[in-house]
């Protein structure tokens, strides 16, 4: 049976350079050739020709797979690796620079939610757009109407403007449609990451019944726990690449081990000055160790040590200072924060000029994934400094329990020990 | 489930077909994106649909005031308020419609590079929308021309003619200038400049025969002289110059053609570049 995707040597290239010399962008209006590689445009003069070519990127190269009908595809990758863009093409929203997508089947696409809302229009009213721009018809949307009510829970608000709504009304709203779609085939990218716990749960469960009637499914998602549940085969996109295709186990596997070899993401000296966005500069270098003073290069396993030195400047003599770490998740959500004020005892004085304050955490135990740490400085009570998304620790799998068997879903592993109630004796 | 279709995504270069099978697949989108336009454009207003026909309006009773009583600007037959108005309602019409659907593709950022669907529908949604207005001014000029005691005559056959040319001059308008605001936001600043403009080079507040006659034909050029010299032919039974009328007619069709085609050919680097 044919494949019902079938994605050939996919490339897609992006222009970086900015648009602003006037000539330049008309003639890429006119030509021809675009968005075709530069090599195939003969005619025009090669010294522009190059300095465009510097200023290439290639989000998405050589990418090959099939999907079969009944599929469920989970697509791991880091930021950037590629999936973004691939849904993308997919979806008809952009052209690939080269290959093809051959497609043999009604699509849907759901890579954000909401998108068509209107915030004037009420709830009743921006089902139907939305079900209309997401590709439904007008008697589909009306027969699915009620459950798509219910399945939001939002029947007390259907005839308020949504932009009365809280975030969540809007997300649940929005899935909702996306969930009754009538297509062969969907696309999802990363949209459970909003969302309370619950709903999740209920989209998950969702995604399971479609997968379980016969429907084919493209997931992307980072959350490795929903794609090796819900998905029978995983591939990992890398640099644009593809790095892995098979079992979804194996392709969290992979992932997994792939973005704790990365080297770029747990350098153990991290430069904070470059950082934009800052009220002034005060926070300078952080540095991550691991088992004592073990330069941390690579992941961190579950439970290991984590020490970080926190490089900042006090620009007058004070006394009362604090740094906060925070640790957030995939999702964006905190997961941990270390703050110097929490700490017991902690007195050092007046000081002034250049610090080093250390936060010894003694056993790490946030569970398998990228984390990405922000970091903060208060001086007299208010916030001096802070630095988001400052550096990526990556944890990976250990023994935590001496088991064998490794800890999966959840944020955090706790030691903790189960046992039997002694049974009542009834002779 | 036998597929009964099959799509095969891959780069395309130069022009292209416009699409009409596809184009008539999604046709309930387009005709929600009309509605949904049509719902949000008068919300929270204290005036809501008047607006439509309100600014026709005081243009016409400005316009009477300046041209005809200041300046002696005379029409060519009917009470200068009903002349001025038959040609206020279609150019309100094209520069509303003109200046909305060139914006829209950047204010549909987000649908845009989020989901697939024929993009031609977003700038044709926002002029969609505004036929409303205009079918509202047609109305109140009904009125005005039963407080004129100005008869109608059977030349209103030929209203729908011109209203389509109206749609189409418009139409095509509107897809070339949204498509290129895409890249260059400089079209952002040139409508609103050109439209300004545009009233003084088509003949509302004039009637054609002060253009020097050697020159008039020259005016069929711009498709919205046919069009508001129609409106007032078969509105008013105002003289129809034909042969500058025949050539705004095949103007607005070349520029819809035009438009369509240059669309379709900037469309696909749109979710690229906006």
């Amino acid at each position: 049976m044919l494949p019902i995707v079938h994605i050939d040597r996919l490339s897609k290239r992006y222009i970086l350079q900015p648009e602003s010399f006037l000539g330049r962008s008309l003639r890429k209006i006119l030509s021809p050739s675009l968005p075709s590689p530069a090599s195939s445009t003969p005619g025009f003069d090669h010294g522009s020709e190059e300095e465009e070519t510097e200023q290439h990127f290639w989000a998405l190269k050589d990418v090959s797979f099939d999907v079969a009908q009944g599929d469920v595809i989970g697509i791991l990758g880091r930021n950037g690796a590629g999936k973004s863009t691939l849904l993308k093409i997919i979806s008809r929203i952009t052209e690939p620079t080269e290959g093809c997508v051959v497609v043999r089947a009604r699509m849907a696409s759901l890579l954000e939610v909401g998108t068509g809302f209107h915030p004037e229009l009420t709830g009743r009213e921006n089902i139907f757009l939305n079900g209309a721009i997401l590709g439904m018809r007008k008697p589909e949307i009306i027969s699915n109407f009620d459950e798509i009510v219910a399945f939001a829970e939002l029947e007390k608000f259907l005839d308020t403007p949504v932009k009365y709504y809280s975030s969540g009304m809007l997300v649940r709203l929005a899935f909702a449609v996306a969930a009754y779609l009538n297509s062969e085939v969907l696309v999802v990218d990363e949209v459970l990451a909003v969302g309370d716990i619950a709903f999740q749960k209920k989209c998950l469960g969702k995604m399971n019944e479609l997968s379980r009637v016969g429907r084919t499914v493209l997931f992307v998602s980072h959350n490795v726990a929903a794609v090796e549940n819900l998905c029978r085969r995983g591939i990992v996109l890398d640099k644009g690449g593809l790095a892995f295709e098979g079992t979804s186990k194996d392709a969290v596997r992979h992932y997994l081990g792939g973005i704790s070899g990365a080297r770029d993401s747990t350098r153990h000296v991290i430069d904070l000055t470059a950082a934009a966005d800052r009220r002034s500069v005060l926070l300078r270098q952080l540095e991550f160790y691991s088992n004592g003073s073990q330069p941390l290069v690579e992941g961190l396993q579950i439970g290991a040590s984590f020490q970080v030195r926190v490089h900042f400047e006090l620009p007058h003599l004070t006394s009362n200072f604090n740094v906060g770490l925070g640790f957030n998740n995939a999702y964006g959500q905190r997961v941990l924060t270390a703050a110097s004020q929490f700490a017991p005892g902690r007195s050092a004085g007046s000081l002034l000029g250049p610090q080093v304050l250390i936060c010894d955490i003694p056993s790490l135990t946030l569970t398998p994934g990228e984390y990405s740490l922000c970091v903060s400085l208060e001086i007299d009570n208010a916030e001096a400094d802070l630095v988001n998304d400052a550096a990526r620790l990556v944890m990976i799998e250990s023994d935590y329990y001496g088991t064998g068997r490794v800890p999966w879903n959840g944020t955090f592993v706790l030691k903790h020990r189960w046992y039997m109630e002694k049974p009542v004796s009834t002779s | 489930m036998p597929s009964s279709f099959e799509v095969t995504i891959r780069a395309r270069t130069g022009w292209q077909p416009v699409d009409f099978k596809e184009i008539f697949l999604y046709r309930e989108l387009l005709a929600f994106l009309v509605w949904r336009d049509i719902k949000i454009r008068y919300r929270q207003t204290l005036l809501g649909g008047l607006w439509a026909v309100l600014q026709p309006l005081i243009a016409m009773f400005i316009l009477t005031f300046i041209f005809n009583r200041l300046a002696g600007v005379s029409s060519d037959g009917p009470p200068y308020p009903l002349f001025a108005f038959a040609g206020l309602a279609p150019w309100t019409f094209f520069s509303t419609a003109v200046s909305q659907s060139s914006n829209s593709l950047v204010s549909n950022q987000a649908l845009i590079s989020k989901v697939y669907f024929p993009r031609v529908f977003i700038p044709l949604g926002a002029i969609g929308a505004l036929l409303l207005d205009l079918a509202l001014s047609l109305g109140l000029l009904f009125l005005l021309m039963l407080f004129y005691r100005w008869p109608v005559s059977a030349k209103l056959l030929w209203l729908p003619v011109f209203t389509l040319a109206a749609v189409l001059a418009t139409s095509g308008s509107g897809l070339i200038l949204s498509a290129f605001n895409v890249s260059f936001r400089d079209v952002k600043y040139a409508v609103p400049f050109l439209i300004q403009m545009g009233i003084f080079v088509t003949p509302v507040i004039y009637p054609i025969r002060y253009i020097p006659g050697h020159w008039r034909i020259l005016m069929g050029l711009n498709p919205m002289t046919g069009v508001v010299l129609g409106f007032r032919y078969s509105l008013l039974g105002s003289a129809s110059p034909w042969p500058i009328m025949g050539l705004s007619l095949a103007m607005s069709l070349a520029i819809f053609v035009a438009g369509l085609l240059i669309f379709r050919r900037m469309e696909r680097r749109f979710a690229d570049i906006i």
